[in-house]
């Protein structure tokens, strides 16, 4: 289709190309992005300190159920993103990969804490951290503090939620051309 | 005397309850053996949290390897800071004001309070009950917003130095605190309501993960872990530091020796820190938070031992020194792995659901096992 | 029992034990050899039984190992402090797991992070540690360029 050949705007108006699809299917997509970004299963993983502070928005002060999270389920296969409360150590890294390859497409991880992003407070001098979760897994939200406060992890809940919204996931990324 | 390792027979099973199990108490391995539903054998794997804390302090100075304790045993972070600060003093040999001494003991028995709330909340969750675990975080954020506003921090608060605290407390403190102990005093009767009158939960823990004096003392268990069995092991009465000598509480002991003793050992116990805090929130004396010290800390040559009673037992600080500005070999003796080291012993036999039942009373933090 | 007191029922107990000065508590060397038979006794002990231990480590002096062990009497809450030599390219010592239940978890991470080999131990392995590990991380040769980021 194009622009109508007289230039006075008729029925059904002005009709506007969009680039990887029609209107319609783009509106699918954020439908789809929207049910999947307000309800995200988080697994319950938490290996140290931080993990006090994720049950700490768990309570009822700092609610994350308000946002969707409250179902946390204790299977990776029914769990939708992983929170990584805590420092990786040698010895769980496995652990943690093959808790990752469980779970079911699309899945996001958070990265929890100095730990988690960089080894953190142990990154000098041990022998037996992973200086950093992402040596593991991809991620794809950091949160820094040591640990971070609950409402630096309601933000980072949120900046994922925003991301998923705008955009594809990783496995779609993939298949383009 | 000692047995052999349990082999498996046919027809025995082998579960793994992995590193990744949604009771809170960290990255615990357990391989179970077990004959139809009965425990035959429970084998701890431990290590997924093994950071290599004790090689680490060994490059850090004396007042660098204090931040890393208090991410051993995260609930009771003052204390284990505590510990480190007095063993340092030790050494030293100098001596701290006593408004300091005050403020330390007072935020000691606050953080044993939150640890024994969570503790609380977590156990009833994974007997099931969910409700508890929302009363229980009620209490300890009132605690951890007066930590925050003193400490700056309100999970690891690295407020204790050598030679006293950091900075001194902010003028709110009195009137939060004596707002907190209000407000616990009438929420205390809530705790007995809700769980410890309830007939499934006393069914749950009576009568279950029962050891003896004699076996408590041999596997070194210490803490509320301890006193349900009616030894006395409470490091504040036997071998008392800082100005614990002054003050009138008891020792909260039970002879039961099961799951439930050790359940009401630890509810007495939050009463009796509650009493504490009253005796001292209204006479902290004036003076230094800080002793005067020098900027670079050398210890002499020689070896410094300090224990003090954490809200799970007995942690011990052993520093060995050779006179540098680094420690030469630190060891930390935490209660949780001689408390590990009892659950195979005290489940033989049992049924699987009571292993939940135990090992909520044992009050476990693994990264305190694994250092 | 003050240190001195201490010092006197123990000489008697065990003569082969050389005592240190200075420290908080009554520290005794023992001969590794010796160690198995001084620990019967020391549980034994009828003024007061040395019945709880409540420590065990090792230190890496650069040319040995040292043991220590930390006894407490739940009785008459006297502490003492025992450690044992050992040679470095073949630390080995008798296990006391049979005597304080709590010595078979604390053997097995000495073991583990020191390489020190328990004799008669029930069931001595790697527990902190993966179980490929090579070498022996506490000591104060272990060298690790992949893993440890010096400061």
């Amino acid at each position: 289709m194009g622009v109508p050949e007289n230039n006075a705007v008729g029925f059904p108006g002005q009709i506007h190309e969009t680039a990887g699809g029609g209107i319609v299917l783009s509106k699918l997509d954020d439908v789809i992005n929207w049910a999947r970004s307000n309800s995200l299963w988080p697994l319950t993983f938490a290996t140290s300190c931080c993990g006090i502070e994720m049950m700490a928005v768990a309570s009822a002060k700092y609610d994350f159920s308000r946002f969707g999270f409250e179902v946390a389920r204790a299977s990776p296969r029914q769990a939708d993103v992983i929170i990584i409360a805590g420092t990786i150590v040698n010895k769980m890294a496995p652990v943690l990969k093959r808790l990752y390859d469980q779970m079911a497409d699309p899945k996001y991880v958070i990265a929890m804490g100095a730990c988690a992003i960089s080894g953190g407070p142990f990154f000098y001098n041990t022998y037996s951290v992973v200086k950093g979760a992402d040596h593991v897994i991809p991620v794809d939200v950091y949160i820094p503090g040591c640990p971070p406060r609950p409402e630096a992890l309601l933000h980072a809940l949120i900046s994922l939620q925003e991301k998923i919204k705008s955009g594809m996931t990783r496995e779609q990324m993939k298949e383009l051309p | 005397m000692v047995e052999e390792i349990g082999k498996t027979v046919e027809g025995d099973l082998v579960i793994n309850v992995g590193p990744q199990h949604p009771a809170t108490h960290g990255v615990l391995h357990l391989v179970i053996i077990l004959n139809g539903e009965t425990i035959k054998k429970v084998e701890p794997h431990l290590g997924y949290i093994h950071r290599s804390i004790e090689k680490m302090c060994e490059s850090l100075s004396y007042r660098q390897f204090i931040y890393s304790t208090s991410r051993m045993d995260y609930l009771s972070a003052h204390i284990n800071n505590h510990a480190c600060a007095l063993c340092v003093e030790k050494g030293l040999q100098i001596e701290i004001p006593e408004r300091a001494q005050v403020i330390r003991v007072l935020m000691d028995e606050l953080t044993r309070i939150a640890s024994h709330e969570l503790w609380w909340g977590a156990m009833a969750m994974d007997l099931g009950a969910f409700t508890p675990f929302f009363h229980a975080f009620r209490e300890r954020e009132t605690i951890n917003d007066i930590m925050e506003e003193t400490c700056g921090a309100r999970l690891t608060m690295n407020y204790m130095v050598p030679g006293g605290v950091m900075a001194d407390l902010h003028p709110n403190f009195q009137s939060r605190v004596k707002n907190f102990l209000q407000l616990y005093k009438s929420k205390i009767h809530e705790y007995d309501e809700l769980v410890t009158g309830n007939i499934i939960f006393q069914n749950r823990m009576k009568g279950v993960g029962y050891i003896s004096p004699e076996d408590v003392i041999s596997y070194g268990v210490t803490g509320p872990a301890g006193r349900g069995s009616g030894v006395s092991c409470d490091v504040r009465k036997l071998y008392p530091y800082e100005i614990y000598s002054k003050l009138e509480f008891d020792e909260i002991l039970e002879t039961a020796g099961d799951s439930f003793a050790r359940y009401m050992v630890r509810l007495r116990e939050m009463q009796q820190s509650i009493r504490i805090v009253e005796q001292l929130i209204d006479n902290i004396p004036e003076g230094d938070y800080q002793a005067k010290t020098k900027a670079v800390l050398k210890l002499p040559k020689g070896e410094f031992y300090q224990r003090v009673e954490t809200a799970r037992g007995e942690l011990g600080v052993y520093i060995v020194s050779e006179g540098g500005t680094t420690p030469y070999r630190i060891k930390f003796r935490s209660p949780g792995f001689s408390n590990l080291s009892a659950l195979d012993h005290m489940t033989r036999g049992e049924k699987l659901g009571d292993l939940v039942a135990s090992m909520g009373t044992l009050d476990l933090v693994i990264p305190d096992i694994d250092r | 029992m003050t240190n001195e007191e201490l010092k006197i029922t123990l000489t008697e107990l065990l003569p082969s034990a050389v005592f240190e000065d200075g420290g908080e508590w009554l520290n005794l060397n023992v001969e590794a050899a010796d160690w198995k038979a001084s620990a019967l006794n020391l549980r034994k002990l009828e003024s007061s039984p040395f019945n709880f231990m409540f420590c065990l480590t090792c230190i890496d002096w650069k040319t040995h190992l040292t043991m220590v062990y930390h006894l407490r009497s739940t009785t008459t809450l006297d502490n003492i402090v025992v450690k044992a030599k050992l040679d470095r390219d073949n630390p080995e010592i008798e296990t006391v797991s049979d005597i304080w239940r709590t010595a078979e978890m604390l053997e097995r991470e000495v073991y583990d992070l020191f390489g020190v080999q328990f004799l008669n131990h029930p069931d001595l392995r790697r527990l902190l540690l993966t179980d490929d590990w090579v070498g022996y991380p506490l000591r104060k040769d272990y060298e690790d360029p992949i893993n440890m980021i010096k400061l």
